[in-house]
């Protein structure tokens, strides 16, 4: 058997140059960011760590999906790997013309459309519901206005009077007032905080206000499952909740522009009073200004 | 033409009743569905969608500065080019080249007459008094939508031209071919004033 | 049906045809088909060349790119390193070369062309000037697309999507890759006005639509989806174009500030609207990119199993149903875009329906191996690859399609990896086995057997090492579209896999080298064989290789269906379409 002695060679080849390229591929790459961030990331097919109330619907979701993924794979490659096996050309072996009645096949279609609706309406459909539809009470939650611009995430909060303040483009000054705050014309906008930093309480809702200043950005909190578009001229609530605390990351998840990779921000999620003591802090009038 | 003689290309094809060029132009066309579909769909979408007010609203039928006296005639111009159309197509079928070129001659004329109205008395007075593509959305997508229609009617005149003199050999060469060519022209025609009879009710009247 | 008979002594009256006329501006299908073939795979080679770039700068972030560094220019490099423009532009072209430029001209334009007439056993296409200028328009939206590297801040870098408004604010090379891509839109247009007038006017006598191959059923289908799903994003083209030329504001909203300037855009648009507009084709186009391939690959699969396709009408009931349903799940890609639950929970249904005729493309074909006797031959492993690598495709895009998973996974890596098993190991593996498969037919000759069993190992494993790791990074949670990962956290921890990812495309495009050996070589010096070397039922079988202008010595007649290997009681296991009775 010529053939098959080829095959193994080749085989050999190929595991030859994958390993050739091992030492280079085991090159580290040195972390660009000096804050340590809390968290398991993924390192063979996982999700991330997951530091938020809902966030397990969705990761069983996506486990289930796969595993129901994985038995159809499976099961239709031991068959497809018998038929390769067993039906090879060879002397004395011919084809039948007759097709097979396969049933097993119609069985299984049906399976598959069953599994499917099961996931979709039994799963997929109510987290979706609920994720879009069971906001939480304005007065129970923490709220947000999430403003992204390339290549920026800006976080305003509404301040003590828990009112956010009129913004208008025409106000915008990148250096001294990157949300466009009307703190003259607005008694509201006069207490609001602006952050580079998304700080949120552990165990209470948040309510972030997603909206953008310039083109379509994407709200990302791995950690948290939550993803929102944040599309210009709209602005969308997402809801979430943090059951532990640590330092996080927001990612921008679509594309903005040439620094779209660095489109980062961190996501503190703090005890209460931790919280409140950093808004306080955050909330008084810059230094310079006091007279 | 060196090419193999290709079947159905002058006589219709027995099962499907057509010859191969009036299938492709009635496929041309259904693209051509699409296109403007998603034009009117987006007319749709960003009319519902303008905000209440401020310089992006929707603008009121008077701010829109559109004549319907002037769409009006141009309507009337692409209806009786339509029929011209048709006229031409029928006489060349009863083998009267003569009066079919007529025919063909007028719709030509009639074609030209739509595009010097719309750009003497409407695109050019427009851009006078600035109201330009990037006022608002209407005249936005009223430029876009008439522009491309525009050059739809363009592109009939131009084959259109191209059958009443150059193309017109063909005539003596094959008489049935031609009118063939003809009467796929007609169709195309026939697709561009509907987009026309679409067009003018939804951005003079509506 | 008189005129049928004209063709009898035709070709003996072709008058020579100059150089010029009769291999660059020919309106034979089979030159057309060989032109959209070779163009098609430069383009391939072209945009694989760039992601090579990009893995580079993704593998070791800010690293001078080794050996062509130094070639990249200004816009797109700095002193050899990457930039991140240049990354986005890179990105962007890969994504239309390889989608419009390479694959769809390869199995539409390139076997579309050639093989389809043969197989309906028409003279040539319906059109046959028509398919000059499809060509030919294809070249120039080609060329447009490359000179656009040579714009004023280089080629497009708002991705092959083109979002608005980030592609109305972006650079010049957006409003040349908007001109090409009218002209490739406009190409695929005329292409698949031809192709559809083609299949239903001039299929040979006795050869009902149930007759013909499922290739030309593909086909068909496909034409359906070209001719339907592009003028929508020519629509949108134009109003793109508009946008950024006449400062129109059909994409732009009122009030946007970019780098603190406030926009000239009187505003009232929708970002929304383009992503309709441009989903609305292009998850049509999805289709376009894999149903040519299950074409292919059942041609492939039922001649060398040497048994009739198992299910041949559902096959074709589900790839019209196929055809139908991608009109109607357009919005799956915009999920995140804010949609509310009854839309969302419509485009799932519709979403979760149209997997179901792919799984059942999926199940004839393997179910045509039960009892079978398969001959393995290069073609055919290409085509057995396809079967494993695009169920892989298939099912990572369950998890996308369910709007909740879709949470997490949109958008990442997981998505990338997702589409590239579609396209790369499932269509790309589709054309080769196409290409081993229908050169005797093309040159007379066939390619060589051992280079081509080299290629096919090669590029089965490492096609795997450069999309597997991708499910990885996804699922951790990785971004797309990254110029450089490592700048978050879940993206330092997996950059193993992205370097592994790296090494496999490299290690990929060393493995085409025996394929492009293989493909010139056999040119002159491949095994000469017979019209019918791998004793094949179709039409296309029938006529000499190469076929001579007009095809086929004398018109064929069909008197059965395309696959009928293995009769009992004949003596020979095919049993060709256009014979009356069996050879003695």
């Amino acid at each position: 058997m010529q053939v098959k002695k080829s095959w193994i060679l080749l085989a050999v080849i190929a595991a030859a140059l994958v390993a050739s390229a091992a030492p280079a591929w085991a090159q580290a790459v040195a972390p660009k960011t000096t804050v340590p961030i809390d968290g398991e990331y993924g390192r063979f097919f996982s999700l991330p760590t997951d530091v938020s109330k809902n966030g397990h619907r969705i990761d069983n979701l996506i486990h289930w999906t796969h595993a129901f993924m994985a038995v159809l794979f499976v099961g239709w490659g031991i068959f497809f790997v018998y038929c390769l096996m067993r039906f090879r050309q060879r002397p004395g072996h011919q084809a039948h013309y007759e097709l097979v009645h396969a049933k097993p096949s119609k069985y299984l279609e049906v399976a598959v459309l069953i599994v499917e609706i099961v996931l979709l309406a039994g799963f997929s459909v109510p987290i979706w519901a609920s994720v879009k539809n069971d906001l939480p009470p304005a007065d129970k939650a923490f709220r947000v206005r999430v403003v992204a611009e390339q290549f920026a995430w800006n976080f305003h909060y509404p301040g003590p009077d828990g009112q956010f303040g009129r913004t208008d483009p025409k106000l915008v000054d990148t250096a001294t007032n990157p949300l466009g705050l009307d703190r003259e014309g607005d008694p509201h906008a006069k207490d609001d905080i602006f952050a580079l930093e998304l700080h949120i309480p552990v165990n209470q809702p948040v309510i972030c206000d997603i909206s953008s200043k310039d083109v379509i950005h994407s709200f990302f909190l791995p950690v948290m499952r939550v993803k929102q578009d944040a599309l210009p001229g709209m602005r969308i609530p997402v809801w979430f909740e943090a059951v532990q605390t640590g330092t996080y990351e927001v990612a921008c998840a679509q594309l903005c522009g040439n620094n779209h990779y660095s489109m980062r921000a961190l996501m503190y999620i703090q005890p209460a009073t931790d919280l409140e003591a950093w808004l306080r802090e955050k909330g008084k009038p810059p230094e310079e200004f006091v007279e | 033409m060196s090419v193999a003689v290709l079947p159905h290309t002058v006589k219709p094809h027995p099962i499907t009743g057509v010859y191969s060029g009036k299938l492709g132009i009635w496929l041309f066309l259904a693209s051509e569905v699409m296109l403007f579909g998603a034009l009117f769909s987006s007319y749709v979408l960003l009319r519902v969608g303008a905000p209440a007010e401020g310089p992006a609203a929707w603008p009121s039928h008077a701010d829109t500065h559109l004549s319907w006296k002037i769409g009006g005639i141009n309507t009337l111009v692409l209806i009786i080019s339509s029929v011209t159309m048709v006229m031409a197509w029928a006489e060349l079928k009863m083998n009267n080249f003569t009066k079919g070129r007529w025919y063909l001659a007028a719709t030509l004329a009639l074609a030209l007459t739509f595009i010097v109205v719309k750009l003497a008395f409407e695109y050019i007075p427009k851009f006078q008094h600035g109201l330009l593509p990037s006022t608002n959305n209407f005249f936005a997508l009223y430029f876009t939508m008439t522009g491309l229609h525009g050059l739809h009617v363009l592109g009939g005149v131009i084959v259109i031209a191209w059958f009443l003199l150059p193309g017109s050999g063909l005539w003596h060469k094959d008489p049935e071919y031609f009118t063939n060519r003809i009467e796929c022209t007609g169709l195309y025609w026939h697709f561009v004033d509907l987009v026309w009879i679409f067009l003018f009710p939804v951005m003079y009247l509506l | 049906m008189t005129e049928a008979h004209h063709h009898h002594d035709d070709h003996h009256h072709h008058p020579e045809l100059g150089w010029w006329r009769k291999y660059v501006f020919s309106t034979d299908h089979k030159v057309i088909g060989v032109q959209y073939t070779v163009t098609a795979l430069l383009f391939l080679l072209f945009g694989f060349t760039l992601v090579m770039i990009m893995r580079w700068q993704l593998a070791y972030p800010g690293k001078p790119i080794p050996l062509i560094g130094g070639l990249l220019g200004k816009t797109l490099a700095n002193d050899g390193t990457l930039l991140p423009e240049g990354y986005n532009a890179l990105g962007a072209m890969h994504g239309t070369i390889m989608v419009f430029l390479g694959i769809v001209p390869l199995i539409v334009g390139g076997f579309g062309n050639y093989v389809m007439p043969l197989q309906i056993g028409a003279p040539d296409m319906a059109f046959p000037k028509l398919n000059m200028a499809s060509y030919w328009v294809y070249f120039c939206g080609g060329m447009v697309m490359l000179l656009s590297f040579f714009a004023p801040g280089g080629a497009a870098n708002s991705g092959w999507t083109s979002y608005a408004p980030l592609s109305v604010v972006a650079t010049q090379g957006q409003t040349w890759w908007l001109f090409g891509m009218v002209l490739l839109i406009t190409s695929s247009l005329l292409g698949s006005i031809n192709f559809i007038v083609t299949i239903i006017q001039l299929r040979a006598k006795g050869l009902d639509f149930f007759k013909l191959p499922f290739f030309v059923w593909s086909q068909f289908v496909t034409a359906f989806l070209l001719l339907l799903a592009f003028p929508p994003l020519e629509a949108a083209g134009a109003l793109q174009l508009m946008d950024r030329l006449a400062g129109t504001s059909f994409f732009m909203p009122e009030g946007l500030v970019v780098s603190g300037i406030v926009q000239p855009y009187t505003g009232g648009g929708s970002p929304l609207l383009w992503q309709h507009l441009f989903w609305f084709l292009a998850h049509p186009e999805v289709y376009v990119l894999i149903l040519p391939a299950m074409g292919m690959v059942a041609e492939v699969i039922a001649n060398n199993t040497r048994k009739p396709l198992w299910g041949y009408r559902l096959m074709v009931y589900s790839v019209i149903f196929l055809g139908f349903m991608s009109f109607i799940v357009w919005a799956h890609h915009m999920f995140i875009t804010g949609m509310g639950t009854r839309i969302s929970a419509f485009f799932a249904t519709t979403t979760m329906i149209i997997s179901i005729p792919s799984v059942i493309i999926l199940t004839a074909l393997v179910i045509s191996l039960y009892r079978s006797s398969i001959r393995y031959n290069v073609p055919m492993l290409f085509a057995l690859a396809f079967l494993p690598m695009f169920a892989i495709g298939g099912l990572t895009g369950l998890p996308l399609g369910l709007p909740a998973a879709d949470i997490q996974l949109h958008d990442t890596y997981y998505v990338i990896g997702h589409f590239h098993y579609v396209v790369a190991p499932g269509t790309i593996f589709a054309a080769f086995a196409g290409i081993y498969h229908w050169y005797p037919k093309v040159t007379g000759r066939t390619m060589n057997p051992a280079l081509g069993k080299i290629h096919f190992v090669l590029s089965f494993i490492f096609i795997n090492v450069v999309f597997m790791p991708m499910f990885f990074q996804g699922m951790a949670g990785v971004s797309r579209r990254l110029f450089d990962q490592t700048f978050y956290q879940h993206g330092l921890d997996v950059q193993g896999w992205t370097q592994l990812s790296s090494w496999g495309a490299w290690m990929l495009g060393l493995s085409q080298v025996p394929f492009i050996m293989n493909f010139f070589m056999s040119l002159r010096a491949g095994r000469k064989v017979s019209d019918n070397p791998w004793e094949a039922t179709t039409l296309e079988w029938a006529a000499p290789s190469p076929p001579p202008h007009g095809n086929f010595a004398t018109v064929p007649v069909v008197y059965r269906g395309p696959y009928e290997y293995s009769v009992p009681g004949q003596k020979k296991d095919f049993f060709p379409q256009h014979l009356a009775k069996a050879e003695a």
